[in-house]
């Protein structure tokens, strides 16, 4: 019977959780709750919970934020399982087509699909339809072909922003005579190592051959062992594989966070000048860069290759997609679709706005606002191509070969492998 | 046990009139039902109450763990009230029928579900026959996931039962036995995730010139040498990996294998010793034999963990760097590429390996009756 007893009890315990897991379910079928689901976390859940505030105080409307950095899976155990969020902030152009193509999505309802139309360059409608359906609305965005400097070192040895690459490759060489390194470069980033490599790739393919191939390089029109992309490795191999330009060498690009990687710029003396990222780097600028960014940090578009195409701009964005339909849900997605939603967030930086009607002058500092007028006005706006391709490419073996190319796999074998991945 | 099943006064009651017995199965029928009703109330309100959210967590928590406990009273009660003979064939069932019931649900339909759709595409929509597996035995990663799992077992279990046997033997001829197998043991209640982590700082890497974070590095440059990028170098860091599945199971094997060693009769050992055989004879044609079922069931047993390896790969390396394993491949297609089809197929060739292994695994342990 004692025996018995502590059997039953451990039964009991071994349930318990199992049973108590229905009591989150419950309070979300709340009416006016909106339950957003994304993959931004930490600093910048809090800024995005920071900008909807006043949303949520005009309308009464509770809107919870969830983050995960393992957003990407989880988002897709959900939907599988049957309990999405009412609303999920998708990264990957992909993950949308791939809901829609289910049928999982609620598509926008016109007055959504107006505040888009005219809030919006037409190219972020684009990226949020699927066959023609538009889905998505675009909040936060990013812009990733700048170029980071430490501006004291930097004008204290004179070096001047490039404008062509002939004058970047003649810079780094001075940089070289100097004694320092040119660039400090870091992809590591957990199950995602290697992103940080394929967005140089595709800012120098945007550069060499142009917005028409580059868009024939996602959709695969042209392999991904065609010359066009191997060419572009091979440019950004002169870079990386040779270690007078790159602090550490390939070692230290393959092993260095993608965060980390810009702080061998803020010691003193700098031991790299320059660093290719995305807007979003400077929250992971060292405290006393970020307080003093103006005076400290200086920023440059990556330089043109063929004249022919200028300076292209190279980003990504989440979009948010809705699962579940709601007039909670309906009013958040339009307040989303407004400068109203962003505005706080831009006032306290590191991160841009797409919106046509923006006040550029709420940026906090003339970089970020620089960045913005630059995202805005550019004329030829491309999608992180990683992001546009099938999982199996874009998340899997372009990341792994970057990531191969680097420890010193021969180039052609690692096209080729790419190609041959290609679904 | 057979006071629970026998309720008092059971021989009286047998052969009552035939009223008793209809009261009596009213109530057998009434006691579930009301059982049955309580439930689903508690279920309902948890599913659709507005409640704040710690009264909805009280009430789960008195419901799930109440709930367990009334489900298993009714069957006992209804059980009890049945005919001994009927009761005696029943009851077995009423105690191995929920876990029966949750290994299928959670085991046996996700496994053939698995099976089912590693027939179809990406999105399980159409049918590609064996093509899926076709990809697990062709695919150049994939080649490398299972070289590489391949390796996990021979190093990885080779590792710990040998380190764990040896620390063992030792342990068995050393004084302060209990602190050092403590010591040895400790990793054990590390998760993979941890130990990951705890490795990660090990295996840190700095270039030439900052401050080595690292240990391993921190000594390599104290003796003049330069920081390795561990994980970069091919062929090696895969044994860098196994070397942490090695300090994590090595406490396991020798606590198993200690426990063995306890029972080799003394006798023999000294039986031996007087025939003057030398210590190492004495281990290798007494002690061995003596103890090899409990070899083979502690190597079975690492043999299954190194196949499954998922956690030391994933935070250390994420397959890059030719470390793939299967596991890491499989997570990859159904996780990262939404590849169901993939992703499935790779999970039943995991099965079928580790199938033999449980297999030969679980005859070894009905053969010695556990440890």
């Amino acid at each position: 019977m004692k025996r018995m007893m502590l059997s039953l009890f451990i039964i009991m315990l071994l349930a318990s959780p199992l049973f108590a897991g229905g009591a989150q379910e419950a309070a979300e079928e709340e009416s006016n709750v909106v339950r957003v689901f994304g993959a931004f976390v930490d600093e910048e859940a809090r800024r995005f919970e920071e900008a909807i505030r006043p949303f949520e105080e005009r309308t009464g409307i509770d809107v919870i934020y969830e983050g995960s950095s393992e957003f990407e899976t989880l988002i897709s155990v959900r939907v599988e399982g049957g309990n999405p969020p009412d609303i999920a902030a998708l990264p990957q152009p992909g993950l949308m087509k791939n809901f829609a193509s289910k049928g999982v999505l609620v598509p926008m309802w016109s007055s959504l699909e107006d505040a888009v139309d005219s809030n919006y360059a037409s190219v972020w409608k684009s990226l949020g339809s699927f066959e023609g359906t538009p889905y998505g609305v675009f909040h936060r965005v990013n812009a990733k072909s700048f170029v980071w400097y430490p501006k004291k070192a930097w004008d204290a040895a004179g070096y001047e922003v490039p404008t062509t690459w002939a004058e970047l490759e003649a810079l780094m060489d001075q940089m070289v005579a100097d004694g320092v390194k040119p660039w400090a470069v870091g992809i590591e980033s957990g199950g995602a190592t290697g992103w940080a490599g394929t967005d140089w790739i595709e800012d120098i393919m945007l550069r060499t051959v142009g917005p028409d191939v580059y868009d024939q390089w996602v959709s695969n029109e042209i392999p991904f062992n065609d010359p066009a992309v191997k060419d572009a490795f091979e440019i950004l191999g002169d870079i990386w594989l040779d270690p007078a330009y790159v602090y550490g060498g390939a070692n230290t690009i393959l092993t260095t966070s993608f965060g980390d990687a810009p702080s061998p710029m803020f010691s003193d003396p700098p031991k790299a000048m320059m660093h290719r990222q995305g807007n979003f780097i400077t929250g992971f600028f060292p405290d006393d860069i970020q307080a003093n960014l103006e005076e400290e940090v200086g920023v440059f578009p990556l330089p043109s290759i063929n004249p022919e195409f200028g300076i292209p701009v190279l980003g990504g964005g989440d979009q948010f997609v809705v699962f579940n339909d709601s007039p909670a849900v309906r009013q958040f997605m339009e307040f989303l679709a407004t400068w109203e939603s962003g505005e706080l967030w831009a006032r306290s930086g590191g991160a841009l706005f797409p919106y046509k009607n923006q006040d550029l002058s709420a940026y906090p500092n003339e970089i970020e606002r620089s960045l913005a007028e630059a995202l805005v006005n550019a004329k030829v706006f491309r999608f992180d191509a990683s992001d546009l391709m099938p999982g199996q490419v874009g998340a899997g073996t372009f990341w792994s070969g970057v990531v191969d190319w680097l420890t010193g796999k021969n180039l052609d074998s690692v096209l080729s492998d790419i190609q041959k991945s290609w679904p | 046990m057979n006071t629970n099943i026998t309720p008092a006064g059971d021989s009286k009651e047998r052969g009552n009139t035939f009223l008793v017995s209809l009261g009596r199965l009213a109530v057998s029928i009434f006691i579930p039902l009301v059982a049955f009703a309580v439930l689903w109330a508690g279920f309902i309100f948890l599913r659709d109450s507005n409640a704040p959210q710690t009264i909805i967590a009280l009430v789960a928590i008195i419901w799930g763990v109440g709930g367990v406990a009334l489900l298993f009273w009714v069957t006992d009660y209804v059980v009890n009230r049945m005919p001994i003979v009927v009761a005696k064939k029943i009851q077995p069932f009423v105690f191995v029928g929920p876990a029966i019931a949750i290994l299928a649900w959670y085991l046996f339909i996700p496994t053939m579900r698995s099976l089912y759709l590693s027939f179809f595409g990406p999105q399980s929509t159409n049918f590609v026959g064996l093509k899926n597996y076709i990809y697990a035995f062709t695919d150049s990663r994939m080649l490398e996931a299972f070289r590489n799992n391949l390796l996990w077992i021979i190093l990885g279990t080779g590792g710990a039962v040998g380190f764990g046997l040896l620390i063992a033997l030792l342990a068995d001829r050393a004084k302060g036995e209990k602190f050092f197998k403590s010591l040895i043991f400790m990793p054990m209640a590390i998760s993979f995730v941890g130990a990951g982590v705890i490795w990660r700082f090990i295996y840190a890497y700095k270039p030439l010139g900052e401050a080595q974070i690292g240990i391993l590095n921190a000594i390599v440059t104290l003796f003049g040498g330069e920081p390795q990028a561990w994980f970069t170098i091919r062929g090696l860091n895969n044994v860098f990996l196994i070397v942490i599945l090695v300090w994590l199971q090595t406490g396991y094997a020798m606590v198993i294998i200690s426990a063995a060693l306890k029972g080799v009769p003394s006798a023999i050992i000294e039986a031996g010793r007087i025939d003057g055989a030398s210590e190492l004879r004495v281990i290798r044609s007494i002690i061995i034999p003596f103890i090899a079922g409990t070899l083979v069931t502690v190597s079975t047993t690492i043999i299954i963990l190194s196949l499954k390896i998922f956690d030391i790969v994933f935070t250390m390396t994420n397959g890059n760097y030719g470390t793939e394993v299967i596991a890491s491949m499989q997570y990859k297609q159904m996780f990262r590429f939404y590849d169901y089809g993939r992703g499935s197929a790779i999970a039943i060739v995991l099965v079928i390996a580790v199938i033999p292994v449980m297999w030969y695994n679980l005859r070894q342990f009905s053969k010695r009756e556990g440890f």
